[in-house]
């Protein structure tokens, strides 16, 4: 589905992203985890477009999609959330939702018809499914952090993506916000089939729905497998869970 | 109950009733009011719609008052043809002109289209042959209004009564087109930007071409403004394109309130009026004009319309409880 080829990105003498080569097949949940600063939001803003590689390419189901612009990313089937949250604070949570599905199904050059009156029922269903439908008419901006997040995870269903891309989705919120946020990710991928590529700081999260695991280290991914293969990985022990030999 | 009159309609029917009301003054101020609304309100798709901040929209304004003026004046074109030639090429402008602002963000987006507009007013000034240089051209011709004098009543109205209401009724018509655009899936889009451009890049918007498009549209009404404003004003000048006029349509704005879709027209208005009341006491307008805006920032951030919208819903509250 997803395949990064030797993926670099430098910032003047600093590389970020130093070579990522990784493969995401079908269906399959993938978290990258790895101390702050190790290249996870680079590597994800590399994928989406937000930045272009220095080297390497991003082939999305066989294309080569590499520099392409996020909107045309977007449209190809990625959807993606970010880690300081990214909504449209001044729109009601319904309008947020409503506004991403106009966008999906390109009414945008539509200049005569009311947008208020377009994609009611889906917007509903989808709020439904995330458990927002009671604050459908709030503003977004003044809800909680955690209902925040999973508007922004609305916003990214709406263009119904194939694979989604996830970034800390979970950062800043309780514990039972996190419970209940990992809940509904894994529902959701589930019912809809998706691919998730995650990145996460909470390892009980990342052991609790991730098949495979990447471990990125100063831009490298040092480690990738099986969940089980990466928490008794040596190297993996020792820059990143803690441990000194 | 208070938002059950449909004040639009009320306030249009009021309006159409000026002239009948014999001061050509008054007349004269209402068509100001009603051209100046329009070309603010072109300004807000901008501003309050898209989140861009434009010191050039004069350029487009001035681009319709040339184009319809050269139209009539020199070469005897109609005015049903130059109206909408007056719109269609200040958007085909501001498509050229937007192509580079959008690239930029921010402040760089705002100087350059400053830039622009002034370019646009150094070429409306030089360019003698064509636009008549710094003298302008004056004796814009009246639109042919012989056909109103087949509507009973309006026959026997002046001249300036008559352009008055054909003002009055391409601006309505103008305005409704903008409203719907507003409230269309389009509309929708851009909000959208303004609010956040980078996730709304990533639900698939192409937002440099929205931004384009709205720069664009926000062109074609100034410039339909402009065409009005070359005929009510009986010549067109450099001045239409004059930074200083991009300034006055901005502060119409943020005076009105640019959180409202009517909040510029109120803008519009409210100065138009001060300008006149205050300059028959004193010299001193803009420092005036200053004043009011300052305490409009600080206590009104919202402009009247915004001020004029929470203090009734306090009301309405009170009334509730």
């Amino acid at each position: 589905m997803l395949e990064l080829r030797d993926l670099h990105k430098r910032f003047g003498g600093f590389s970020a992203v130093a070579g990522v080569s990784l493969e995401l097949p079908k269906g399959s949940i993938m978290a990258i985890i790895g101390p702050n600063g190790a290249g996870k939001s680079t590597l994800f803003n590399l994928i989406t477009g937000h930045i272009p590689p220095s080297a390497g390419q991003v082939l999305l189901a066989g294309r080569d999609i590499t520099g392409a612009p996020p909107y045309e990313i977007c449209r190809l089937g990625v959807g993606r959330s970010f880690q300081r949250t990214n909504i449209f604070p001044h729109l009601s949570v319904f309008e947020c939702i409503q506004a991403a599905l106009i966008a999906h199904h390109r009414m945008g050059r539509n200049f005569w018809r009311r947008s208020e009156t377009l994609y009611r029922t889906e917007t509903l269903a989808l709020l439904r499914s995330l458990g927002l439908a009671d604050k459908a008419d709030s503003p977004a901006g003044a809800l909680s952090h955690g209902n925040q997040k999973q508007i922004e995870l609305g916003i990214a269903l709406a263009s119904d993506p194939e694979i989604l891309l996830l970034d800390e989705p979970t950062a800043g919120m309780s514990a039972v916000e996190t419970h209940e946020t990992i809940d509904l990710i894994a529902r959701i991928a589930r019912e809809r089939r998706l691919t998730l590529l995650f990145t996460e700081h909470d390892m009980e999260v990342v052991f609790s729905i991730a098949q495979s695991i990447g471990v990125l280290h100063q831009g490298r991914l040092i480690a990738l497998g099986a969940p089980e293969a990466v928490r008794a990985d040596p190297e993996v022990r020792r820059v990143y869970l803690g441990e000194r030999e | 109950m208070i938002n059950r009159i449909p004040w639009v309609l009320v306030i249009f029917l009021v309006a159409l009733w000026v002239p009948w009301y014999g001061s050509r003054f008054y007349t004269f101020l209402a068509t100001d009011i009603a051209i100046l609304a329009l070309f603010a309100l072109s300004l807000n798709l901008l501003l309050g719609y898209t989140g861009l901040v434009s010191f050039g929209h004069a350029a487009y304004f001035g681009i319709g008052a040339y184009t319809s003026a050269i139209l009539m004046k020199t070469h005897g074109v109609p005015f049903a043809v130059s109206f909408p030639a007056a719109g269609v090429m200040a958007a085909a402008f501001a498509l050229v002109f937007g192509y580079f602002c959008v690239r930029l963000t921010k402040i760089y987006f705002a100087m350059l289209t400053l830039a622009f507009a002034q370019i646009v007013w150094a070429i409306c000034f030089k360019w003698n042959d064509v636009t008549g240089g710094e003298q302008g051209m004056p004796n814009v011709p009246y639109p042919d209004m012989s056909w109103m004098a087949a509507i009973p009543g309006l026959g026997g109205l002046r001249l300036g009564d008559q352009f008055y209401l054909l003002v009055l009724v391409l601006v309505a018509l103008a305005v409704a087109a903008l409203r719907r655009i507003v409230s269309s899936p389009f509309g929708r889009m851009l909000t959208v930007i303004r609010e956040n451009p980078e996730r709304a890049e990533f639900i698939g918007i192409n937002v440099r071409r929205y931004q384009l498009a709205a720069f664009a549209v926000a062109g074609f009404f100034a410039g339909l403004a402009g065409a009005l404003f070359g005929i009510f004003n009986r010549g067109v000048f450099p001045d239409f394109a004059y930074w200083t006029k991009s300034a006055e349509v901005l502060i119409m704005t943020i005076l009105g309130g640019m959180g409202h879709f009517w909040g510029p027209a109120v803008g519009a208005m409210v100065l138009t009026l001060l300008n006149q009341q205050i300059t028959s006491y004193t010299e001193y307008w803009p420092l005036i004009l200053g004043s009011i805006l300052v305490v409009l920032l600080f206590a009104f951030p919202g402009g009247i319309v915004g001020a004029l919208v929470s203090a009734g819903r306090r009301l309405t509250r009170r009334g509730n409880a």
